[in-house]
């Protein structure tokens, strides 16, 4: 059963009448084919939505010019990711809110063609942007890619016959490494790789920049966190999660310094709308929506138990001692773990291994 | 020893006996505050219910007769019920941690800003057809707006963006008015470390009534916080109306105020902040004191202070 967040959508759309809104969230719209099961729309700022429950957060813009989507969720969730777009645009557009053609009000001229209009078909997927080569943030690639498209003309179109098929892949070049290492299908590898600090999307997309910064061993080695520029929107990927301490994947290049530079550097890009509270919006990796002030805690919990690690790794203690030690109490019953895939002691054991990696170089 | 000497060390001994009988007395009052919290508590939630509503619209100032004037001590974590990890999270805090630019411009959270002693503005916000309240804005001096929402409308899920003030929802229970709160932010319940975690809520009683031609508003506040907490923690402000007070605005301008390593947080490795020992070095107590948590909200933990305050002044100075 479908169960998108139509109170969400609402709480977005503003003109929408309060009796329509009921209705709708009586009687979700239902489709052919697959639904978009346990997945959640949360509107953040303008064209920018966080879809909830993909195994990730992914970070939408959603608009006349299609979508683009930051990180891809688990493989497992790409027909729910695929359905719950579908369902976010239809509603979008039974609102006319992604309707770029305007009514006729030339002249005289001044009636409406909405009572007998039918409303344009979803705009296309056009860009993934991964944030690492975690499994959650590239295992909806190649299904979610193979539903998109990429716009191509001229000489492009000639020479190079499949430059249409699917939307296009963005990731710092070391997602591109790691997940060839893993034997990941061609279909899922990134299309658009960079290896400098920054990359932009090349044009305006649904009417505002948006610039992809990459942050060095974070999670991983390829890591980035990407600013919607107009919206005031951070989606951070990895290095941000509001249920649970950072993941940091040692053996793929992380570190737990690179995600405090990662965590960091989004403060600085960051302003308060007033009193340290709302303005750019963040959209973490996993859990609720947050803010510069929620980035801030969550920079200082890390910034105390690296600091906690160190002074023990100083003293000469073994990973084992340190673990006993218990780095992390103070934030463990609230984002700590004794079980699942990332454990309170596989992120001190993370955080050891890091510092300690970065004592030898 | 000298005869100065001797003088010092029995002024010490004077002095930490004062201080003995002042923790004494200053715990006392914290947990006589306490009772008649409960007490206006269980008298808030056992009154029947009636159907008049009330309005709550208006200028309060804080009536500062409580223990909402003087700043707490550091380690002072006497009648808060604090888990072992909140306790942590208090030793390690560090006071220079609000220079930092992401702290400088924060105001008080809803868990907070009914106990300090900013005060208060109430107006009602009311649908333009029907008339009906759709709900009570609030707001504190430093503080942001908050509005207790009238018109039934649900909480926001939990991956929704939380606030310093939280989402709140009110219901009538007769003439006073039951608020709940979720969606704050981190925060604390005491200025000096004690931390308040993100997943706390709130249920709030407004009490608004009529007492020697002055009106008052009896504000009360139960924090539930399965993070922090091992207990609800229950307290009360009250304030009185005076329509001639105005909230004045009170901007903030995040600055450079110490110039520090980028990324660098003040705080302290755990069992080396000599801080915290401020409250119970004060009084003359014993250190381990202030671990106490919930014990240290009920009325029988003064029997546990006057064991220990003997012990304490038989260590005073002098004494050996």
């Amino acid at each position: 059963m479908l169960a998108l967040s139509v109170c969400a959508l609402a709480a977005a759309l503003p003109a929408a009448d309060a009796q329509q809104r009921a209705a709708q969230q009586q009687r979700p719209v239902q489709r052919g084919g697959e639904s978009a099961g346990e997945l959640h729309w949360w509107p953040v700022r303008k064209n920018i939505w966080m879809l909830v429950g993909a195994g990730t957060n992914i970070a939408a813009s959603v608009g006349p010019d299609g979508v683009l989507l930051v990180n891809a969720g688990t493989a497992d969730k790409s027909a729910r990711v695929i359905a719950a777009i579908k369902e976010l645009q239809a509603q979008l557009n039974a609102f006319g809110f992604l309707d770029v053609m305007q009514p006729q009000r030339g002249g005289a001229e001044t009636r409406s063609r909405f009572p007998v209009n039918t409303h344009a078909p979803p705009k296309p997927v056009r860009y993934i942007i991964d944030t690492s080569s975690l499994p959650h943030s590239v295992g909806g690639n190649e299904a979610i890619a193979a539903s998109g498209v990429t716009y191509t003309g001229g000489n492009v179109a000639g020479t190079i016959a499949d430059s249409s098929e699917g939307a296009a892949v963005v990731a710092h070049e070391n997602v591109l490494n790691r997940m060839v290492e893993r034997d990941m299908p061609f279909g899922a590898l990134p299309t658009e790789t960079f290896f400098t600090a920054e990359y932009k999307v090349s044009t305006f997309f649904n009417d505002e920049g948006v610039q992809v910064v990459h942050v060095p061993n974070a999670a991983t080695d390829g890591d980035s966190f990407v600013f919607f520029r107009g919206s005031d929107v951070i989606a951070a990927g990895d290095l941000f999660n509001m249920d649970s301490f950072p993941i940091i994947d040692v053996e793929s290049g992380g570190s737990i310094n690179g995600v405090l530079a990662g965590l960091n550097a989004i403060l600085k890009l960051a302003i308060p709308e007033f009193r340290t509270e709302g303005g750019t919006m963040v959209i973490p990796g996993h859990g609720r929506l947050g803010d510069s002030a929620d980035v801030g805690y969550y920079r200082d919990m890390l910034t105390i138990i690296r600091d906690q690690v160190q002074a023990l790794i100083d003293e000469g203690l073994t990973l084992e001692q340190v673990i006993e030690r218990k780095p992390t109490f103070g934030y463990e019953a609230r984002f700590g773990s004794n079980s699942g895939p990332w454990t309170t002691e596989m992120f001190i054991e993370a955080v050891y291994r890091s510092l300690k990696e970065t004592s030898k170089s | 020893m000298g005869f100065g000497a001797a003088a010092t060390m029995n002024s010490i001994t004077i002095a930490r006996s004062r201080q003995t009988r002042a923790l004494r007395g200053h715990v006392m009052r914290k947990v006589r505050r306490l009772r008649l919290a409960v007490a206006s508590f269980a008298a808030v939630i056992g009154g029947g219910a009636a159907t008049a509503q009330m309005d709550f619209s208006g200028e309060w100032p804080v009536v500062r007769s409580q223990d909402n004037q003087d700043n707490p001590h550091l380690g002072e974590y006497v009648g808060i019920p604090l888990s072992r990890e909140a306790i942590r999270r208090a030793e390690i805090w560090d006071a220079s941690i609000q220079s930092l630019p992401e702290w400088q411009c924060r105001p008080h959270s809803a868990a907070y800003i009914k106990r300090g002693p900013s005060n208060l503005r109430v107006w009602k916000e009311v649908d333009p057809a029907s008339r009906q309240i759709i709900a009570f804005q609030t707001e504190w001096l430093r503080s942001t707006n908050t509005p207790i929402y009238m018109d039934g409308r649900p909480h926001p899920p939990e991956y929704a963006a939380h606030t310093w003030g939280g989402f709140s929802t009110g219901t009538w229970e007769g003439d006073r008015l039951r608020v709940e709160t979720t969606h704050m932010k981190e925060d604390y319940y005491r200025r000096n470390g004690v931390p308040q975690s993100d997943t706390a809520r709130l249920t709030e009683y407004l009490i608004r009534r009529r007492f020697q031609n002055e009106d008052y508003l009896t504000w009360v506040i139960v924090a539930y916080d399965d993070v922090y907490l091992t207990e609800p923690l229950i307290r009360s402000t009250e304030y009185r109306l005076n329509l001639a007070q105005l909230v004045p605005p009170y901007p903030c301008t995040i600055v450079t105020e110490v110039v520090r390593p980028e990324g660098y947080v003040p705080n302290w490795l755990p069992g080396k902040n000599d801080q915290i020992y401020s409250f119970s070095d004060f009084y003359g107590l014993p250190r381990e004191l202030y671990f106490d948590g919930a014990e240290t909200m009920y009325p029988e933990y003064r029997n546990k202070l006057e064991r220990v305050g003997a012990t304490a002044a038989r260590r005073a100075p002098g004494r050996e």
